[in-house]
């Protein structure tokens, strides 16, 4: 594995919707790389034939029945909203004429 | 102020309440007033809400008046400010949470709410659980009461410290590589992880949904064992809580543990552990042995690669989790985006802190193409190897004992510049989560400065009985429990 450069912590952070200084993205790119080679040390282990464990207990999909049952009012649900208008959630542009 | 109740457990407090010795509206205010005076100095709270407790108080009072029974009644408890707690702030110590106020608790909450316990307020942490000291928080640090110099643990640190300061009998945390049992032992006091199940999880804000556990601290174990038995249940809005039964945890409190197989891996006696940490442990070991315990010795051979695996699988969970907080629907939006993906991007860096980013980025590398089966496939094959350990194990042993943690309690700032250091004082609680088995951590002793040393026992999956059998059992052999530090 190679070690993480500056320009590849930006384009990782695109993917995480974060955004970072040159100067913060070295010091990411030298701790990650640093965390990277850690974990590194599982390439030493034989896992030919093993089955991965997603989770700890052996889960099988569970459902309910589809009934209606109360929820949250429209006016509960937008109570935390950061905007809102006519009973919905405000956001800037989604599309935007170019 | 008083210092009776403060140091009370919650079995005593029962008692009082029970004998009309006091109320617990005066239970409430007594500690109240504590938390008023001490916490300062602390910071174990990031959120006191005296009107809803005094509130909650009088109502069980009442309650009780009319002949209401139930061993939570009128007694007051914190809770980790990851816990839903409706109509009450829960920030997560995030900012990007800071004005977040639920519109329903967490089961968890909602079970003890309605066994009629009283909330004092919501305990810190670190931001979103990801840390081990406190010092991730992003409102403030959390300070070990029994050296304000060095920090509590994490992430469950306002948990821990609540409890050893005596601001109330017990709280709720939550686990998810060792975050209730290893800030429990560096503030000495008693901390478990019930099985991954055992307890629901909805309402608590995830971080790692395969590894995330609620479970309770207190300065007894009895008293964990009875706030455990509020909160253990399979629950309908949790769809991986377990269809297990639940028993009444206390029953097999003071039954002996001779003829009990204890297993001692020789994994978790490494180079580099604190001599003083090491030796109280092994004295624990031979106080169980002088029960009538025999000692294995066993190994879990895959060990040294527990911290990788959880910090691959943690942190691939965590940047699915968090993608949630967008600036849309709820949290922080950062103020004049022109776009909605300038609002995202803007919204979650002015709103995550150093670490939650940092752990996000991971998460994202290890699930991103291209690197998805040589990180987190080859992770999760290792988690298995990981979990056959122990059920090796277990086919030898009845519980296994281990140092909760490799060193006591370190300074603030020690380990904040080295992401890594942070990562692997968690070394020897993480297994547990990986593996989905119940841990507790107890205090076994102290080091020559006074700072508190934690044992470490481990049961398999569904066994919280027999954990708490043997924790209580060396327990009463001690009087660890009783030592208080001293605040200023």
């Amino acid at each position: 594995m190679s070690d993480f450069t500056r320009d590849e912590i930006h384009r990782l952070a695109l993917l995480a919707r974060l955004e970072f200084t040159d100067e913060q993205a070295d010091a990411f790119a030298q701790q990650l790389t640093q965390i990277l080679h850690y974990v590194e040390t599982l390439n030493g282990l034989d896992t030919t034939g093993v089955e991965p464990t997603s989770h700890a207990l052996a889960l099988h999909s569970v459902m309910r029945d589809d009934e209606p049952r109360p929820s949250l009012s429209n006016a509960e649900a937008l109570a935390n909203a950061p905007e809102q208008e006519a009973g919905c959630f405000r956001v800037p542009p989604i599309i935007q004429e170019l | 102020m008083t210092d009776a109740p403060a140091y009370a457990t919650l079995k005593e407090l029962q008692r009082s309440l029970e004998a009309g010795e006091c109320s617990s509206r005066e239970l409430t205010q007594a500690l109240l007033d504590r938390i008023e005076a001490l916490d300062g100095k602390l910071g174990a709270f990031l959120r006191v809400t005296p009107d809803e407790a005094l509130q909650q108080a009088d109502a069980a009072d009442a309650a009780r008046r009319q002949g209401r029974r139930s061993p939570l009644l009128g007694i007051p408890l914190g809770l980790k400010d990851i816990l839903c707690t409706r109509g009450v702030a829960t920030t997560c110590a995030s900012r990007i949470l800071r004005d977040f106020i639920p519109p329903y608790d967490a089961t968890a909450v909602a079970r003890l709410r309605q066994a009629g316990a009283v909330f004092l307020g919501k305990l810190n942490m670190d931001e979103f659980a990801m840390g081990s000291s406190c010092e991730f928080s992003a409102w403030q640090p959390t300070r070990n009461p029994w050296d304000p110099t060095r920090i509590p643990g994490g992430s469950s640190g306002g948990s821990a410290a609540a409890v050893a300061a005596g601001f109330c009998p017990a709280t709720l945390g939550t686990d998810t590589g060792g975050s209730i049992r290893q800030p429990a032992a560096l503030c000495g006091v008693v901390g478990l992880k019930p099985t991954y199940g055992r307890v629901s999880r909805y309402g608590l804000i995830a971080f790692a949904s395969s590894l995330d556990q609620i479970g309770p601290f207190a300065r007894t174990v009895e008293d964990c064992a009875l706030l455990l038995n509020a909160i253990a249940a399979q629950d309908p809005l949790d769809s991986t809580s377990a269809p297990v039964a639940t028993s009444d945890y206390t029953e097999c409190l003071g039954r002996e543990i001779r003829g009990l197989r204890v297993g001692l891996p020789r994994e978790y006696f490494i180079d580099g552990m604190e001599p003083a940490v090491e030796a109280a442990v092994r004295r624990a070991v031979a106080d169980l042995a002088a029960q009538g315990a025999e000692i294995v010795e066993i190994s879990l051979p895959h060990t040294e690669y527990a911290v990788a695996v959880y910090y691959i699988c943690a942190t691939a969970e965590a940047s699915s989790n968090l993608a949630r907080y967008d600036g849309a629907h709820y949290g922080y939006r950062a103020a004049g985006t022109r776009n909605i993906i300038e609002m995202y991007s803007r919204s979650r860096t002015e709103g995550f802190g150093e670490e939650v980013k940092r752990r996000i980025m991971l998460g994202t590398y290890v699930l991103s193409a291209g690197f998805y089966d040589a990180y987190y496939s080859k992770a999760l094959k290792v988690r298995t190897l990981i979990t056959r350990d122990f059920a090796e194990a277990f086919r030898q042993v009845d519980v296994i004992a281990t140092p909760t943690t490799p060193g006591v309690a370190f300074r603030i700032g020690e380990k904040l510049d080295d992401p890594l250091q942070m990562y692997l004082s968690d070394i020897f609680t993480i297994s547990a989560n990986l593996a989905g088995i119940p841990g507790l951590s107890l205090p076994c002793g102290f080091t020559a400065e006074g700072l508190p040393i934690g044992l470490q026992l481990l049961a398999p999956a569904f066994e919280e009985a027999r954990l708490l059998q043997v924790a209580h059992a060396y327990e009463q052999s001690h009087d660890w429990w009783r030592r208080r530090p001293e605040l200023a």
